[in-house]
């Protein structure tokens, strides 16, 4: 079955997973179409985080499809490179590599796995750089850079493998106030541009403004979700209620 | 108004005085000098008061023997970097054999790196002694296999043990987010390791590698148990053909003793200065 964009770009359906005998997810099931931005919301423990993790197959399920473009992550013989080409990923702690400067960090994915040449990474990895607003931070290594810094050159060097969908866990839960606003920027002009992006976040004001559609998960299951407006102003389930009248 | 910091009452808001690191500090203190200089007059000068006076004095007897014996502590120098080599490329072997994938492999090399890691190195030297060929043969030449040779094999295999150790606990002490953050870039495995991983463990690996090299250094003194003319041996001859005089004793072996200080005492303080270089850039 060859993939078309009119149809889901992600497809999770009813996925269960558990490590050992916690559950903590129980049939989730979710979709995502080219160009969509969507934001997972929910309290700790909701297995918002272990959802877009499994979606990258850092995390392998017990149950249920997960499909990117076509291609079935829950499945032995995954291509887990052709599935990481289409799949990029921005973490809670930057996990940059601390002994490569930035633009080094940026180009080596491409060099490495893609094969590119060395020149042309270079120049992308430039462009990269002063398109997430840090030109002039190139020759850095990640210890000289503040946390909104160092998450916004994560950022571009998951973007340098040109992925089809960007997953985003929690990516400013570790910065400084000051330095949120910045990332949060980054992320909304990727959005602009087009690209398919999942969210895991605990920024609401954000979620409202740049999510085409907001997943409420609680307890393993997605409990509601809908576009922002609705979902902010017309919550209808008790859980999701609570929730956001202690968030908001 | 003044340029001072904020300064508190309380200490939780008082800035955290950092010990600064300066550059690489060889200097002994005063006192520690000073003590050495005492044991060496000690025990030199109670000697002269025991010698003859038929006899020719410490000083000229130690200095009659001191070529020799310097030579046999370069050789212990050398047994040191051998044995060191051959156990850093053996280790990170085994080492990187206890963090693979495949549980066979895992399971060989821990039990190699547990078994040489907790054996005296003593009956290690022994048994490399021993079980050792005296010569072996390479494309049909016999190749001679000295005593020392097996010596500087026997005193490697704890070297290699504690390396594998070394490597192993340095790649495990990096955040596991990165074999995630290269994972999810596509990096294969092998790459992770070699591109993202040991870069950064080197300079974990520093310091204990260093440490463990001291030890060794102080180690080889055991090849004169199995007869190696390194520096203890040479020291029991050179006592012998003075006539067995007790009141060398002390003399030659503080002589023993100075030069391994001299030699293993600046890799302690570079081992020192680069625990602390590492501990404040993280």
């Amino acid at each position: 079955m060859t993939w078309t964009d009119d149809q889901p770009m992600v497809s999770i359906r009813d996925v269960y997973k558990s490590f050992g005998d916690l559950e903590v997810l129980k049939g989730v099931s979710l979709d995502v179409m080219k160009g969509e931005v969507i934001c997972i919301i929910g309290p700790s423990g909701s297995g918002k985080s272990t959802l877009i993790r499994c979606v990258n197959a850092l995390n392998d399920i017990q149950k249920g499809s997960i499909l990117v473009e076509g291609l079935e992550v829950n499945s032995p013989d995954l291509n887990k490179l052709e599935l990481r080409k289409k799949v990029g990923m921005v973490f809670q702690q930057y996990n940059l590599f601390p002994h490569k400067t930035a633009i080094e960090n940026v180009m080596m994915a491409p060099i490495r796995v893609l094969k590119q040449d060395r020149v042309k990474a270079e120049a992308a990895a430039r462009v990269l750089i002063k398109k997430v607003r840090l030109e002039g931070k190139e020759d850095a290594y990640p210890g000289e850079l503040s946390g909104g810094q160092q998450q916004r050159v994560a950022i571009a060097r998951s973007l340098a493998m040109t992925p089809d969908v960007m997953l985003f866990d929690e990516v400013t839960a570790a910065l400084d106030p000051e330095t949120v606003g910045e990332v949060l920027q980054t992320i909304k002009d990727l959005a602009e541009d087009g690209i398919t992006c999942i969210l895991v976040t605990h920024e609401m004001g954000f979620a409202r403004e740049v999510a085409d559609h907001i997943y409420f998960t609680d307890g393993g299951v997605i409990v509601e979700h809908g576009p922002p407006k609705s979902f902010f102003n017309k919550a209808k389930d008790p859980r999701t209620k609570e929730f956001l009248s202690q968030i908001l | 108004m003044s340029q001072r910091p904020y300064q508190s009452d309380l200490a939780v808001l008082n800035p955290i005085k950092r010990s600064s690191v300066t550059g690489f500090d060889l200097r002994l203190k005063p006192w520690q000098g000073g003590v050495i200089l005492a044991a060496c007059l000690l025990t030199s000068g109670v000697s002269f008061a025991q010698t003859d006076s038929t006899e020719i004095s410490v000083f000229e007897a130690l200095l009659r023997w001191m070529p020799l014996l310097s030579k046999g502590f370069i050789f212990n120098i050398v047994i040191s970097i051998l044995a060191m080599s051959i156990g850093t490329v053996a280790g990170v072997a085994w080492g990187l054999g206890q963090i693979s994938t495949n549980v066979l492999l895992r399971k060989i090399s821990w039990f190699v790196t547990q078994f040489f890691r907790n054996s005296p190195w003593l009956v290690l030297l022994f048994f490399a002694m021993f079980l050792l060929p005296f010569e072996i043969s390479v494309l049909g030449f016999a190749v001679p296999f000295p005593d020392w040779l097996k010596a500087t094999i026997g005193l490697s295999l704890p070297v290699m043990a504690n390396v594998s150790e070394v490597v192993r606990g340095a790649v495990n002490s990096l955040p596991h987010g990165q074999w995630e953050a290269a994972e999810s870039l596509g990096y294969t495995r092998r790459q992770t390791l070699w591109l993202v991983i040991l870069p950064q463990c080197v300079k974990r690996m520093m310091p204990p590698w260093m440490n463990l090299y001291a030890i060794l250094t102080m180690a080889t003194v055991l090849a004169s148990i199995v007869g190696v003319s390194e520096i203890m041996t040479l020291t029991g001859r050179a006592l012998a053909a003075e006539g067995g005089r007790t009141d060398l004793l002390a003399p030659f072996y503080s002589f023993v003793l100075l030069l391994f200080f001299i030699y293993c005492y600046p890799i302690a303080r570079w081992t020192v200065h680069l625990e602390q270089k590492f501990a404040v850039k993280g």
